[in-house]
């Protein structure tokens, strides 16, 4: 086996979220020069506010209709949005590269049927012999395709199905960190050369009563007015749950030249870690990682997209890490993605990639997404992004996102 | 270091040093290995909760682990932490509590149960309030934190690294009733690129709830013979009607052969080889010609520098569903040619039935089980064999018989398909 590290190069990329569908269209709103509009759905999940995902033409990726009643939205997002990437690359359609194409989805659950569970615990509430009145229930209310559409590896199941991908195909939980894992193996995967075309991401929809109680099991949820997420520090804090479905092809540099394909982006490094959130343990877990990026990050202003999730202490213990740049000599220049889009858990660190390709594509960066004053213009050339996505409950992460040699995609 | 071992693709020698295993035929190695040796079945009726009205009233159970109620996660933890220790004590690897490698989780989903959900309901009164709504005031109101953190999809993976202090982000996986396969094959890689030197592989499944029973029984895919449950799970024969759902985990621990041998360990086995490929042809059943489990079976071989007459004896799949053991026999039927006459097959989930998340990590271990004794389970209840199933099953009666290579399948709804190569530490 080599030991030289091959690139590792974003040559395609789906995203949906609830500001819209395409890259384009999401440029356009984080760059018009004052704080982007956030789409909030107060009432859905009420008292929570959440981000609903804006509406797609799910026959457009996902033609037949036989496939879509197999699935609930969670896994028509997802397997839209990677069929978006898939185009993205060029490589949809075509059998010989989708047959050499890895896939590493990071997944939750498909949404559990509200109505009928809201039924079954009424019924259950009322019963003197409530065991066998819920085996009765699930015989009668429960539909074979439901399970399949609650299956968490079955959002892989349904890209391999629908869009043909059929080279390894593994399905990673565990809420954020698990699109922090997915990318983090295929990037290690393509730099040892074992594999050179991986499809990954993930999706999240966050107007679901199931996900709702979990999360409001722990209070994690923000009640009341959508704001910018740094507004939150220094109160109870919590989080505002984002809809987004975002798919990355990834692809060695030599791949991606071989076929002809530019690349947004190339990921330079993703590096993660984890402790058990004891007060300052996750600030302590991040400067660790930051040692091992630290090389790579330049003297001066440096963009930063954080995945802030807007619980606290972590909120401000994520906040002080990164104004702890200063101690490298880095002014950063932060976006907090979770103020426009939520928290899109699984889909959040994957997410924050597409937006960070698209910027260093771009050559230029997101204005401030709010008027909090956290959040600094950042003026001149751009060439690298450094993410920083911690979990809502556990793991820390650090990505760096930069440019590779060679013309990039969208430039002559 | 005085030696490098390679194998054929020049990438570092994966070997096992360390087995742990729990099913419903006993808590360890040596009592699952006599069991499984004497054709026991685990399989029994289902004392967890009331079976009235469901058409499949038996599994693989292991009783509930823990003080309290049964909870599904905090199961699937004890089962893990019984394999986990029996591994890492076996393997004297690290230092206690401190696991020099990455842990890599199979692993169910962690949602909340019915029983959770109606504690919570019940945990105030609605005030008028019914169904979701009263659901998730009451989650908010009332103390729930332990069940916030414990039903994380990340939450047992979690407690794992924290007790056995395995290093880095724990990964938690899942392929359906490929996924303890699927943890082999990201420890597998891991060495193979050199990131670790070691790595720990656990599947775990504890999740025998009403629901689960349900759903899969709306799939048509589990057997109803209610009435003997220890003949229920009859793979390969004509009258299989479904798999028997069960319990249990296994853990392994994975390590560079280098690495092994630098530090003294005994090595009970190299994982020579994995292969996968995808299905596209539905979700829960494979391609008529086999083609994707075909491929998954020649790449492992390829993967691992082997052709069929190296292969000794296979551990099947072998779910007893009649889609699955067609299709396994079909396969194997192809990638192997006229070797798999030569070759014996047997089925594991014939006694300990189907542990789903975790049958790929037991299977896993009874293969490198099999490699040590140079003795195959049998696969029982195999009064009469399907004939259109042309293998040699060992039916009913262990066989003893040195084996250097086995092959392990696993097979999952979503396409999934996993094969593994196991042989005998090298010469």
């Amino acid at each position: 086996m080599t030991t030289e590290k091959s690139e590792v190069w974003v040559t395609g990329i789906g995203l949906v979220s609830s500001l819209g569908e395409g890259l384009e269209t999401h440029w356009e709103q984080l760059t018009c020069g004052k704080p982007p509009l956030a789409s909030v759905n107060n009432t859905d999940q009420a008292p929570y506010p959440v981000h609903p995902i804006v509406d797609f033409d799910i026959s457009a990726q996902i033609p037949k209709r036989s496939d879509q009643r197999q699935m609930g939205q969670w896994q028509h997002l997802g397997t839209y949005t990677a069929g978006l990437a898939l185009a993205d690359a060029g490589i949809a359609q075509d059998a010989e590269l989708l047959a050499a194409t890895n896939m590493i989805v990071a997944a939750g659950g498909g949404e559990r049927d509200i109505e009928v569970d809201s039924a079954i615990m009424d019924e259950l509430d009322a019963s003197d012999n409530p065991g066998e009145r819920l085996n009765a229930s699930l015989m009668s209310e429960l539909r074979p395709t439901l399970f399949l559409a609650q299956l968490s590896n079955l959002m892989a199941g349904n890209i391999s199905i629908v869009h043909g991908v059929t080279d390894s195909s593994r399905t990673f939980m565990g809420e954020e960190m698990a699109g922090v894992s997915a990318i983090e193996t295929a990037v290690a995967q393509i730099q040892k050369g074992q594999g050179e075309l991986f499809l990954v991401g993930g999706a999240y929809i966050a107007e679901r009563g199931d996900m709702t109680m979990l999360m409001a099991l722990g209070n994690a949820l923000w009640e009341g007015e959508h704001g910018p997420v740094w507004s939150r520090e220094g109160s109870d804090g919590g989080m505002i749950m984002g809809s987004a479905g975002a798919f990355l092809v990834l692809e060695s540099a030599e791949h991606a030249q071989a076929r002809g394909i530019r690349p947004y982006a190339r990921i330079k490094q993703v590096v993660s870690g984890r402790c058990n959130r004891q007060a300052g343990a996750a600030r302590k877990s991040a400067d660790e990682l930051l040692e091992k990026v630290s090389a790579q990050l330049p003297q001066g202003q440096l963009p930063v997209l954080s995945g802030c999730c807007g619980i606290e202490p972590q909120l401000s213990e994520e906040h002080e890490f990164l104004d702890g740049l200063a101690n490298l000599g880095i002014d950063p220049a932060i976006r907090g993605v979770t103020t426009i889009l939520g928290n899109t858990m699984e889909a959040q660190f994957p997410v924050n990639v597409a937006l960070a390709s698209l910027s260093v594509s771009k050559g230029a960066f997101f204005d401030p997404f709010d008027d909090s004053g956290v959040e600094q213009e950042y003026g001149g050339n751009l060439d690298r992004i450094l993410i920083s996505s911690w979990g809502h409950w556990r793991g820390e992460s650090l990505a760096l996102i930069d440019t590779p040699d060679g013309p990039l995609r969208g430039t002559a | 270091m005085s030696q490098s071992l390679k194998d054929h693709l020049g990438r570092p020698v994966v070997v096992v040093t360390g087995i742990g295993v729990v099913t419903s035929l006993g808590e360890g190695k040596e009592d699952n290995w006599r069991n499984l040796t004497s054709g026991v079945s685990g399989v029994r009726r289902i004392s967890r909760f009331p079976t009235a009205g469901l058409r499949t009233q038996i599994a693989g159970l292991i009783d509930w682990q823990g003080d309290g109620p049964y909870c599904s996660p905090l199961h699937s933890l004890a089962l893990a932490r019984k394999s986990a220790s029996e591994a890492i004590a076996q393997s004297a690897i690290g230092t206690r509590g401190s696991f020099p490698g990455p842990l890599f989780l199979a692993v169910s989903p962690a949602e909340t149960k019915w029983d959770q959900r109606m504690e919570i309901y019940r945990g105030a009164d609605g005030a008028g309030r019914s169904g979701y709504e009263r659901l998730i005031k009451n989650a908010a109101e009332g103390e729930y934190d332990h069940y916030y953190s414990l039903f994380q999809f990340g939450s047992i993976a979690e407690h794992l690294a924290d007790e056995f202090g395995s290093k880095g982000q724990p990964i938690s996986l899942t392929t359906a009733c490929a996924s303890g396969a699927s943890s082999m094959q990201l420890g597998v890689e891991a060495i193979r690129r050199g990131d670790t030197d070691a790595a720990l592989c656990i599947g775990t499944d504890g999740e025998i709830c009403e629901e689960m029973v349900v759903r899969f029984t709306l799939l048509s895919a589990l057997s109803t013979q209610n009435d003997d449950p220890p003949g229920a799970s009859k793979p390969f024969s004509r009258s299989r009607d479904g798999f028997v759902m069960a319990e249990g985990s296994a853990t392994l621990v994975l390590e560079s052969y280098d690495a092994a041998k630098a530090r003294g360990a005994k090595i009970l086995g190299v994982v020579r080889g994995t292969g996968e490929r995808a299905d596209t042809f539905h979700r829960t059943r494979s391609k008529p010609d086999g083609s994707a489990i075909i491929e998954t079976i020649t790449r492992s071989m390829t993967d691992a520098g082997m052709s069929p007459d190296d292969i000794d004896c296979i551990n099947a799949h072998g779910t007893s569903t009649p889609e699955n053991d067609k299709m396994e026999y079909l396969a194997l039927s192809e990638a192997l040619g006229g070797e798999l006459g030569n070759t014996p097959i047997s089925s594991n989930k014939s006694m300990i039935g189907h542990t789903l998340s975790a049958a790929g990590a037991i299977e896993s271990a009874i293969s490198l089980l099999t490699i040590n004794a140079g003795v195959i389970p049998p696969t029982i209840n195999c009064i009469e064999q399907d004939p259109n199933i042309l293998m040699d099953v060992v039916p009913n009666v262990k066989r003893d018989q040195e084996v250097n290579v086995v092959m392990s399948n696993s097979f999952g709804f979503g396409g999934q398909n996993v094969c593994l190569i196991f042989s005998a530490e090298p010469e």
